[in-house]
């Protein structure tokens, strides 16, 4: 489990003196589920390409099982790809599509066709031999190109987000069956997505970038629970981002008021970013909590209710599953484990201020989502 | 309205076809006068198989038809391949300097080449330059753009990623390009070709100007014919000629139903999962 199987050292790249990928260091272990996470733009897909050979790094080394592979072209290198189209042959059929790798290496026909039947069985798409690629729909497709990487036996299977083109309930079956697969086959994943949940649900090990750089790499407990910045606490759920200053260990102050917490290790007085995840903040009456405010807006998301509370000035975005009517003024409470304190970094001020809340935020959340989708198909 | 459309319809299609029918109708006349059919006969379909002028000038036409949408198929494609891969500027300017030959005015290219030709002979001390290899340049020269125009679309349809994958799964670049690329732009490189084929076995303006005794293509020939009285085994020859491009369209337009048929499919296909 903990061989280490790829590693990137030092790795940068630009395309016409932008830089891409700002000295990514990172390894990845044999029979792990990374996940390469980030808004488009951030370098994630670059660096599958780098590892896959479509690209080589400007400067740096790309290691696998601790020989330089940098200038080793696509067809030597033991990985296979998912592209994020699919990318299936539509001049031949499902067989000879999955076939396609065994028949390069010159297979005998008929282990090619016990495996091309297995690898068949695998993603649960049985009698589909004969299939023209024009006539499978996407989730067919993804199983197919799935499929088609597998049978050659790859030590290291590259996704380039490739649940992007499904619908959400698709989307939740393929991440149950590919994290399957991926156990089954016992070989490496590394999953590229600007999906955080999809992130979450599957992974051994996050890497979280942002502007060709690695932010955090973790397990996703860690990343989600101990984000190091503003960023990543961001772009990993809704979190509440306020200036605070750390008193001593284990003690903030923020918002004129004192706070217990478990972080420790800062310097006297230094000013840091706190976190408050929305759903970690318990609602209690206005005159028995740490703070009080005013309910602004109230949205009701199925199991639990956004609600933005104003405190003196400053909102935040609770999550609760008890209603409170706008105008409500409660008190909330804050355990010194609902509290994460984080160094300023350059993103410090950038996120976790719902000042401008609007109910839509999510629609803006999913056009923006979208947007990043088409972003990062031109990004190749 | 709809009877106004369907019989201006109607009046397209008679200008169009009209002559053709006159020409193939005055092929199976025993008489000369075009205006009086006597009776059917096949008589001037023996006397063209026995014509030992025509005949081999056709089979000039076609030789040079052939080789030249071969080697403007092969050289189109690897242009429009080139042409695909550049980054935007440069493939706008490309494919600017692609169409002006198109919209050039033939009688200007024709001369322009033969100018070439002759400047090109005088330095290399070549007595007469005109003959095959300069009526074969100036067809492949005309029939380039033809193909890069049907290759490009193709290659634009295409999943960028396709070649990739196939080198994913152990194809060399040239693999992949064979197994994977030229299947996929295979309708576009055929019609491409087929369009080619049919431009240069017909081809009258440019060919005059570059042509050498040795070898005489048939539409130039032709053209010295219509000096005298035209022979009825002529309009035998147009018909026959006539036949052949039909054909070859008639191919063309098959391929291309069918792939935009294959290529409507995909759509509505993506366009429902979206």
């Amino acid at each position: 489990m903990s061989k280490e199987l790829i590693r990137l050292a030092d790795c940068c790249m630009a395309f016409d003196g932008e830089v891409v990928l700002n000295n990514i260091n990172l390894y990845i272990n044999d029979s792990e589920f990374l996940t390469l996470l980030g808004p488009s733009g951030c370098g994630k897909t670059t660096t599958l390409r780098i590892i896959g050979g479509f690209q080589k790094p400007t400067s740096g080394d790309v290691l696998f099982d601790g020989v330089r592979i940098n200038d080793v072209p696509p067809h030597k290198r033991q990985v296979n790809t998912v592209f994020q189209r699919y990318a299936l042959f539509p001049h031949l059929d499902v067989y000879d599509n999955i076939a396609f790798g065994l028949r390069l290496k010159k297979l005998p026909e008929s282990e090619t066709a016990s495996r091309v039947r297995d690898m068949l069985a695998l993603v649960g798409m049985k009698g589909f031999e004969e299939r023209k690629i024009d006539s499978l729909s996407g989730g067919q497709m993804q199983r197919i190109a799935i499929a088609r990487a597998l049978v050659n036996r790859p030590k290291v299977l590259l996704l380039d987000e490739p649940l992007g083109a499904l619908d959400l309930r698709l989307r939740k079956d393929m991440q149950n069956e590919l994290k399957r697969i991926q156990q089954q086959m016992g070989i490496t994943f590394i999953y590229v997505t600007h999906d955080q949940e999809e992130a979450l649900t599957m992974s051994d090990t996050i890497v979280v970038m942002d502007h060709g750089r690695i932010q955090q790499i973790g397990k996703p407990e860690d990343i989600y629970n101990e984000p190091k910045n503003a960023f990543v606490a961001d772009f990993i759920g809704e979190s509440n981002i306020l200036d605070g200053v750390m008193r001593a260990d284990r003690l903030v102050e923020f918002l004129g008021r004192r706070f217990p917490c478990v972080d420790f290790g800062f310097d006297k007085d230094e000013p840091v970013d706190v976190v408050i995840r929305p759903e970690d903040i318990d609602i209690v009456a206005a005159d028995s909590g740490h703070l009080c405010g005013s309910v602004t807006s109230v949205t009701f998301k199925g199991v639990h209710y956004d609600i933005i509370v104003d405190f003196h000035g400053f909102k935040w975005l609770i999550q609760t599953t008890d209603y409170h009517p706008v105008g409500a003024n409660i008190g909330i409470r804050l355990e010194p484990e609902d509290i994460h304190i984080m160094k300023k970094s350059e993103y410090s001020g950038m996120f976790g201020d719902y000042s401008s809340y609007s109910a839509e935020y999510d629609e803006i959340g999913d056009a923006e989502a979208d947007a990043a989708g088409e972003e990062s198909e031109n990004e190749e | 309205m709809k009877k106004t459309s369907s019989v201006f319809t109607v009046v397209i299609f008679a200008f169009l076809y009209v002559p053709m029918i006159v020409l193939a109708v005055a092929s199976f006349n025993t008489g000369t006068d075009i205006s009086v059919f006597k009776s059917f006969t096949l008589n001037n379909y023996r006397e063209l198989l026995r014509d030992n002028v025509l005949l081999p000038l056709l089979l000039n036409s076609v030789i040079v038809a052939v080789i030249s949408s071969l080697f403007a198929t092969v050289l189109g494609t690897a242009a429009a391949l080139g042409i695909h891969s550049m980054g935007g500027r440069m493939r706008r300017m490309t494919m600017a300097l692609t169409n002006i030959p198109l919209t050039n005015p033939e009688i200007v290219t024709g001369i322009s080449l033969a100018l070439v030709f002759v400047f090109v002979g005088q330095v290399m001390k070549i007595k007469s330059v005109m003959g095959f290899v300069t009526l074969l340049i100036a067809h492949i020269t005309f029939n380039l753009p033809y193909v890069i125009l049907s290759v490009l679309p193709k290659l634009r349809q295409m999943d960028d990623h396709l070649s990739e994958a196939a080198m994913d799964l152990g194809c060399t670049p040239s693999q992949a390009f064979f197994k994977v690329v030229l299947p996929e732009i295979m309708p576009g490189v055929i019609s491409g070709a087929l369009m080619a084929f049919t431009m240069s076995l017909d081809d009258f303006v440019i060919s005059y100007f570059v042509y050498g005794p040795g070898f005489v293509t048939l539409p130039v020939e032709i053209y010295n014919y219509t000096k005298k009285p035209l022979q009825p085994k002529i309009y035998a020859l147009f018909t026959f000629m006539f036949i052949i491009i039909l054909l070859a369209m008639i191919i063309m337009n098959i391929l291309q139903a069918r792939d935009s048929r294959r290529g409507s499919r995909s759509l509505r296909r993506r366009s429902t999962n979206a």
